[in-house]
């Protein structure tokens, strides 16, 4: 493994793992717009959830029920187990004006939507 | 009981369709069931451990630790996945020149199979921990249509099974010769995806926010939802949206892996007369 020709790949590796991190740091700063949502009975709460434009957006999805849930959303390219009687945080990227759906993957007749205007 | 049956055939497809691979991998090698039978055995009290403290487990890293384990057993596989290859590379030579007399390099075959085993582990872990959450939902709820929903999702195993099954025995319609070059860029290729798939875990946790811009949308071509997306983002790693980032580590573990498999053979090559 000590040969020399390795050293540039592992190092422009590491200066590229190096980069990521440092301008990530900046990013987690910005000010997320955070979207509350609560899933009871199998069904969301509100179902029908508006955030503001080109900035992240972070959802609070508060599973009241028993059972676990799958929140998941093709547009918003999510998907996140929530266990029974607990919360799950997911954050999603700065977004265009549109209408953005999302559901439950283990109950698909549990829908909402996200309005980003 | 067809809701049970798609939700559990769809987590099971994937680690189904790894399992054929790895066990198409191993063909030649001796105990192989004995451990990949412990990776899938593993696999699944994982999945079970995982399913049981999995509210615990997403309130770590401020709500972020589901992605970041997500995120660390992929990375585990891929460096397991490249180091199966180099050591093959390095020990193809034997292989290929005796296939069927390759005595030397089943005895140290148990290196490369604890490697898939863990590979194989990963992937039943991943995929079936969700379906364990699933599950002990259905039987925690009413006891009424559980029983259906029970036997809907045994049905899904059961055809994820086949899957496994139909993989393995499809590799192996392949000439021993042609197999191992096939298996290696399968194996890679599975390597980059999940290599991947890692990175939009780290994305999803805010922990890598450079490079993400999706590059193209191909959803409308193939959906990353639909079962031949989902056999191509495990055997390849498609993904519909792929990010910048996504790209640059998925086209580097290619890179990386080639390039640690020729500086093996060569050095290999190089004092041909000792052992490995």
């Amino acid at each position: 493994m000590s040969h020399p020709t390795l050293m540039p790949i592992r190092l422009t590796l590491a200066a590229i793992c190096a980069t990521a991190l440092l301008h990530g740091a900046p990013a987690l700063a910005q000010q997320a717009a955070e979207v509350p949502l609560s899933y009871s009975n199998g069904a969301f709460q509100p179902s029908e959830v508006r955030a503001p434009a080109d900035k992240p957006v972070v959802f609070r999805v508060k599973n009241l029920d028993a059972k676990a849930m799958e929140f998941e959303s093709k547009s918003l390219r999510v998907e996140k187990v929530v266990a029974a009687k607990s919360e799950g945080v997911i954050n999603v990227r700065p977004l265009k004006p549109g209408r953005y759906e999302f559901y439950d993957d283990f109950n698909e007749k549990a829908r909402g939507a996200l309005i980003v205007q | 009981m067809l809701a049970a049956l798609i939700i559990v055939f769809r987590e099971v497809f994937e680690a189904g369709l790894i399992i054929g691979i790895v066990l198409a991998v191993t063909g030649s090698v001796a105990h192989r069931f004995r451990w990949i039978g412990g990776g899938v055995l593993a696999g699944v009290v994982a999945a079970c451990l995982v399913a049981a403290f999995a509210g615990a487990l997403s309130q770590l890293f401020e709500g972020m630790g589901q992605e970041l384990f997500n995120a660390a057993i992929l990375g585990v596989a891929v460096v397991m996945l490249t180091w199966h290859n180099v050591w093959m590379a390095r020990h193809g030579r034997e292989i290929a020149v005796e296939m069927r007399a390759i005595g030397q390099a089943v005895a140290e075959g148990s290196k490369p199979l604890l490697a898939l085993a863990v590979v194989v582990g990963v992937a039943v872990l991943r995929e079936g921990s969700e379906v364990a959450l699933f599950l002990y939902g259905v039987a925690a709820s009413d006891g009424g249509s559980a029983l259906s929903l029970i036997i809907g999702g045994c049905l899904g195993l059961l055809l994820g099974a086949a899957v496994c099954l139909v993989t393995y025995l499809g590799l192996l319609r392949i000439p021993p010769r042609a197999l191992f070059a096939t298996t290696t860029v399968l194996i890679t290729l599975l390597a980059a995806g999940m290599a991947a798939q890692a990175v939009a875990f780290l994305e999803r946790a805010n922990w890598l926010t450079s490079l993400d811009t999706v590059v193209w949308d191909s959803g409308w071509l193939l959906s990353e939802a639909s079962i031949p997306g989902r056999a191509l983002h495990t055997l390849i790693g498609y993904t519909d949206q792929p990010t910048q980032m996504q790209l640059l580590v998925y086209l580097a573990v290619i890179a990386i892996t080639g390039w640690l498999m020729r500086l093996t053979a060569q050095v290999h090559g190089g004092h041909a007369v000792a052992p490995g």
